[in-house]
């Protein structure tokens, strides 16, 4: 499938197709036997319109997003088991492929190629780490295969990656970042030091957040940026004025239990106010040891990990499904703690593409423009079993979902949700189109 | 190791013909490869052969001349940053990006060799080492401009190659294979060449023996240092082409693990021979892709299968067929 | 806060960090040393050395001190007996040639680094620490188990000293690494000095790793960062000798967190790599190393 309209319209010659090589060598019949006979390189009939819709889910399944990989595997069988329930997409059972990226850009782009030229998918969904989505995100554009992620970076709604990538299941930084602001400066203080991971997706915090609590009349009085594969924060506690109010941090990595320890040992109790975005402590639980400085700060929540009292029924019941009890662990070893911030995209990821899928009448590869079409069709998401974090406004663009944030408070070792941002709150002005692109 | 007691003239000359065959015929069969194996294997053997690249350069530094660098990353990046960031901020073409990427690791393998040519041995490793990190942690800190290690994306657009009246579509999957087979085939030849000349037996003489080579009379510095500068720009090219050819620039392919992998891979294919790099890429990569493909714990089956391949062949695979069976082997 | 004590809290955390990493390098400055094998799994004998702290401490119930010692214990004889097996199945048959040595390792890691995955998981636990003393100075507070740290990292330096130059086993040791062939001539048995070199070097990772593992927490992939530390600590100390290894270890643990008082922490961390990076360029041996026979 080669590109040759832009080369076309611009009256130059292709110089290769593989197209015309094969018809030039007559080694048409050569490939195709070749392609036939040998194991592992099967094509896939999709005539039958009872054969599964199959989804390459590009997993973290090792490398430094394996704890978050896990979960998003979990929670992904659990939809496509409650999708298959109940009938499927458009009667076809949904299939599920997965491929470990090892969490590394390259590996990435590869496994996507995999996805497409070998496994031969519909279309390849999951992944979370900001620099696998950008890496994978070229392959995914070439061959022409949607890439549904659920990844929490700007990165999709920037409009720097192409018209095959979307992210509709889960909100982005910069809408999580600017709701959190007029909250921030209400309820805990309006001068704020930073802490953030020297990279970008830190800087995209900083970036995004100043403003935002300029806007509430606050400041940010100092930006901390920890450089990467740093262990141990000590040493730049020192930095933070001493007319901070509150400290706001947002660290990724095995290193952040270091990073609230640290704190509590350097301030005792006489520090600022903590405000910090759960992604600190995915999959950590709140009540380990030296944690206890936490208490009765807040953080951000993608989605309440622990049950709350005013839980909605599709809530609860997505939890039974994936499997996770009351303090967000898992039912099969409480010690086994949940990235429910997060997880929930993958499922409700799902449920828009088989909501796409079906508002297109997907029947193959064929129609993958027509999906990515109709999913920009999407205007807003209503609250329930397909999407139980919350209603949703989606903007085909951008690619991007919009929905309300958490606030949460740390009490008796529970994170007890204080705050439900209203979906305005996280709004921003567009800044790409995608839908003027080609496909 | 393999150049030993001189030949006379029409038995080494048949020794080379032998290897320049046997390079065509490798050639011939990748080449055919673009037409008989299905589209993820063609996929998959232009990366790898971009990446052997990269493994050829350092062999030249590692296998021929005895200096073992851990910081080739940093050359790789040199390449990829050097081509991706006129592109992608200055809108420069991409032939001109091509070469403004080879020039920087030209540039950046000129200085590191001054300096650490003052070192050998592990002295030099930890130095190398050191150099790539801070070029790492370079990229981060210039996320301004590089977007760190999520990186920069490079639009098909502007990966198109104009020249004459032809257009190169780097994002065609048949013309990346080729264009990746032409370099493949270039830096093939370079080592072959340079194996035959005077220089390559000087890199040799160097690693079993510096202070012979220094009583002799050679500039062994300047020797060496044209090891790095040719290995540095090899590894350039082979990350400018990366970048062009798959259309992503990050912090990533900076880090350590890109130092150490080349290393593997002419380990494991046979340092100083040719065509190892080569076999050692293909080989890593299909090991990694047919077992992740089957078990999620396929690190261990990896690990595995490198502890086994290198007790039976303890001077990589074709090294130790050289050494056991083929000794014309290149 | 003011400059004085914001440079004696970096002081503190460049000597905890010094501590730990001295302890590390010792471990591969033996190896690399006696062996003159580059063992890339040294890091992942410091991450299992964690990852078995960890099993313990939770098994063991009651104060957590009692289950701290005790990990202090089996966790470096564990590892120590790994790293054994490793060698004599591995590494010997390989007849320590160093660059086969390196892909076996490398090997090594990956299985390491797979089966940590598979039985202990991919996140980040915490072990307590075996007591929970606070210092408070005037200008902050300050971890008492990290000044513990401190002190326990020399107490097993200055046994290691001992042991390396006042003990018998020790002048095998030296004997070995200075002349092997001469040494094999005395009779003594190099394989099997070999084999119980690697164990102890993988054992005084494995004690680094417990002691550093209250303060950070076990991850399966924590062996990357102490690897490379070790590596650049034992080659800027000098090949074979120890007060160099340690000498280098307080340069690079310090100078990381001193210049970071005064540049961003990135840009900090650039300026010290570059800084001990051309420590070696003009001194190639290192700070206290032979020129090499």
């Amino acid at each position: 499938m080669s590109d040759s309209t832009t080369a076309q319209k611009a009256g130059k010659q292709s110089v290769i197709t593989r197209r015309t090589a094969l018809q030039g060598l007559g080694a048409t019949g050569l490939a195709a036997a070749g392609l036939g006979a040998a194991p592992g390189f099967t094509r896939y009939a999709q005539a039958q319109s009872s054969e599964p819709i199959r989804i390459g889910f590009q997993a973290h399944r090792t490398g430094i997003g394996a704890a978050y990989g896990r979960w998003y595997e979990r929670t992904t069988n659990a939809a496509v088991a409650a999708i298959n329930a109940a009938g499927g997409i458009n009667g076809r059972p949904v299939e599920i492929i997965i491929e470990d990226d090892g969490t590394d850009a390259a590996r990435g782009a590869e496994v996507v190629e995999k996805f497409a030229n070998q496994h031969r998918v519909d279309m390849v969904f999951g992944t979370l780490f900001s620099h696998v989505v950008v890496g994978s995100a070229p392959a995914a554009g070439e061959l022409k295969i949607p890439y549904y992620v659920v990844s929490e970076g700007y990165h999709v709604a920037s409009g720097k990656l192409n018209r095959y990538v979307v992210q509709p299941g889960i909100t982005d930084v910069k809408s999580q970042v600017r709701s959190m602001a007029p909250w921030i400066g209400a309820n805990v203080g309006k001068k704020v030091t930073m802490f953030f991971p020297d990279y970008a997706f830190g800087h995209d915090h900083r970036d995004f957040f100043e403003p935002a609590i300029q806007a509430q009349g606050g400041e940010v009085v100092a930006k901390i940026a920890i450089p990467p594969t740093e262990s141990s924060f000590t040493r730049y506690f020192p930095q933070i004025p001493s007319n901070t109010d509150v400290i706001y941090h947002v660290m990724v990595g095995p290193a952040v239990l270091t990073f609230v320890k640290e704190l509590g040992e350097f301030f005792g109790t006489s520090g600022p106010a903590l405000f910090g975005f759960i992604d600190s402590l995915e999959a950590v639980d709140i009540n380990s040891p030296g944690l206890e400085f936490l208490e009765g700060s807040h953080f951000w929540e993608g989605a309440p990990r622990y049950l709350q009292p005013d839980a909605s029924e599709a809530y609860k019941a997505y939890r039974t499904a994936v499997g996770i009890d009351e303090n967000g662990a898992s039912v099969a070893d409480p010690k086994d703690i949940s990235t429910a911030g997060h997880m929930f995209g993958c499922w409700e990821t799902l449920y828009v593409i088989k909501a796409a899928m079906e508002a297109s009448g997907y029947r193959g590869p064929e129609d993958r423009a027509k999906m990515i079409e109709a999913t920009e069709a999407i205007t807003t998401m209503a609250e329930g079993a397909e999407h139980p974090q919350g209603d949703k406004l989606f903007n085909g663009k951008i690619h991007q979902v919009f929905g309300h944030q958490y606030v949460s408070l740390v009490e008796d070792g529970r994170l007890k949700v204080v705050h439900r941002t209203s979906i305005e709150d996280g709004l921003y002005e567009p800044e790409a189109d995608y839908t003027q692109t080609s496909f | 190791m393999s150049l030993d007691a001189p030949q006379t003239g029409m038995a080494s000359a048949r020794r080379l013909d032998k290897a320049t065959a046997l390079h065509v015929g490798v050639i011939l069969v990748l080449f055919a490869c673009l037409f008989i194996l299905p589209d993820y294997h063609v996929g998959v053997l232009a990366r790898v052969m971009v990446l052997a690249v990269f493994a050829i350069g350092y062999n030249i530094l590692f296998g021929y001349t005895g200096l073992l660098s851990l910081g080739h990353a940093m050359f790789f990046a040199a390449g990829l940053y050097g081509a991706g960031m006129p592109l992608y901020h200055l809108d420069w073409p991409v032939m001109p990006s091509f070469l403004a990427g080879i020039a920087s690791g030209t540039a950046l393998s000129l200085i590191i060799g001054v300096l650490a040519l003052r070192t050998t041995g592990v002295a030099f490793m930890i130095v190398t080492l050191m150099f790539a990190q801070v070029a790492y942690l370079a990229s981060l800190y210039f996320t301004t401009y590089t977007r760190g290690e999520e990186g920069l994306v490079l639009q098909p657009e502007i990966r198109q190659v104009d020249f004459l009246s032809f257009n190169l579509d780097l994002t065609d999957p048949a013309s990346r294979y080729m264009a990746a087979l032409t370099l493949l085939t270039i830096a093939l030849f370079i080592t072959l060449r340079i194996v035959k000349t005077p220089f390559g037996r000087n890199l040799v003489a160097i690693r079993e023996n510096e202070e012979r080579m220094r009583m002799l009379g050679y500039n062994v510095f300047q020797i060496k240092l044209g090891a790095v500068v040719i290995s540095g720009t090899i590894a350039a090219t082979a990350g400018a082409a990366y970048g062009l050819f798959f259309g992503y620039v990050g912090s990533g392919f900076a880090a350590i693990q890109y130092s150490i992998l080349p290393l593997l891979w002419v380990l494991i294919g046979g340092a100083a021979t040719t065509l190892g790099p080569l076999l050692g890429t293909i080989f890593m990569f299909y090991v990694i892709d047919i077992t992740s493909g089957f078990t999620s714990a396929w690190l261990l089956i990896v690990g595995g299968a490198l502890i086994t391949t290198i007790l039976f062949f303890p001077k990589g695979i074709l090294g130790t067929l050289r050494e056991k069976r083929i000794p014309w082997l290149p | 806060m003011a400059f004085g004590p914001f440079l004696l809290l970096a002081s503190l955390e460049g000597l905890v960090t010094a501590a730990v990493l001295a302890l590390s390098a010792l471990g591969l400055s033996l190896v690399f040393g006696v062996m003159r094998v580059v063992n890339v799994a040294h890091g992942e004998f410091f991450m299992l050395g964690a990852v078995i702290a960890w099993a313990v401490t939770t098994a063991v119930s009651g104060h957590p001190a009692l289950g701290f010692v005790v990990a202090l214990v089996v966790s470096p004889f564990i590892v120590g007996a790994i790293a054994f097996v490793c060698e004599r199945l591995v590494l010997r048959r390989l007849h320590y040639d160093p660059e086969s040595t390196i892909v076996a390792t490398i090997g090594l890691l990956y299985i390491f680094q797979q089966l940590a995955l598979s039985f202990y998981g991919a996140d980040a636990r915490p072990v307590e620490a075996p007591f929970n003393i606070r210092i408070q100075l005037p200008w902050f507070g300050y971890s008492g188990y990290k000044l513990a740290v401190i002190a326990a990292s020399i107490l097993v330096i200055l046994a290691t000293w001992f042991v390396l130059t006042r003990t018998r086993i020790g002048m095998i040791m030296r004997a070995t690494q200075y002349d092997r062939e001469t040494a094999q001539a005395f009779g003594i048995p190099v394989d099997l000095v070999y084999a119980g070199v690697f164990a102890a070097g993988a054992m005084l990772a494995a004690i680094a790793a417990v002691l550093i593992v209250p303060i950070q927490q076990a991850h399966y992939l924590m062996g990357r960062d102490p690897l490379l530390l070790s590596f650049i600590v034992v080659i800027i100390g000098g090949l074979g000798s120890l007060r160099g290894t340690v000498i280098a270890a307080l340069l690079i643990g310090l100078s990381d967190g001193i210049i970071s008082v005064f540049f961003s922490p990135t840009l900090a961390k650039m300026i010290a790599t570059l800084l001990v990076a051309m420590v070696l360029v003009f001194r190639p041996q290192g700070l206290f190393g032979t020129v090499a026979r």
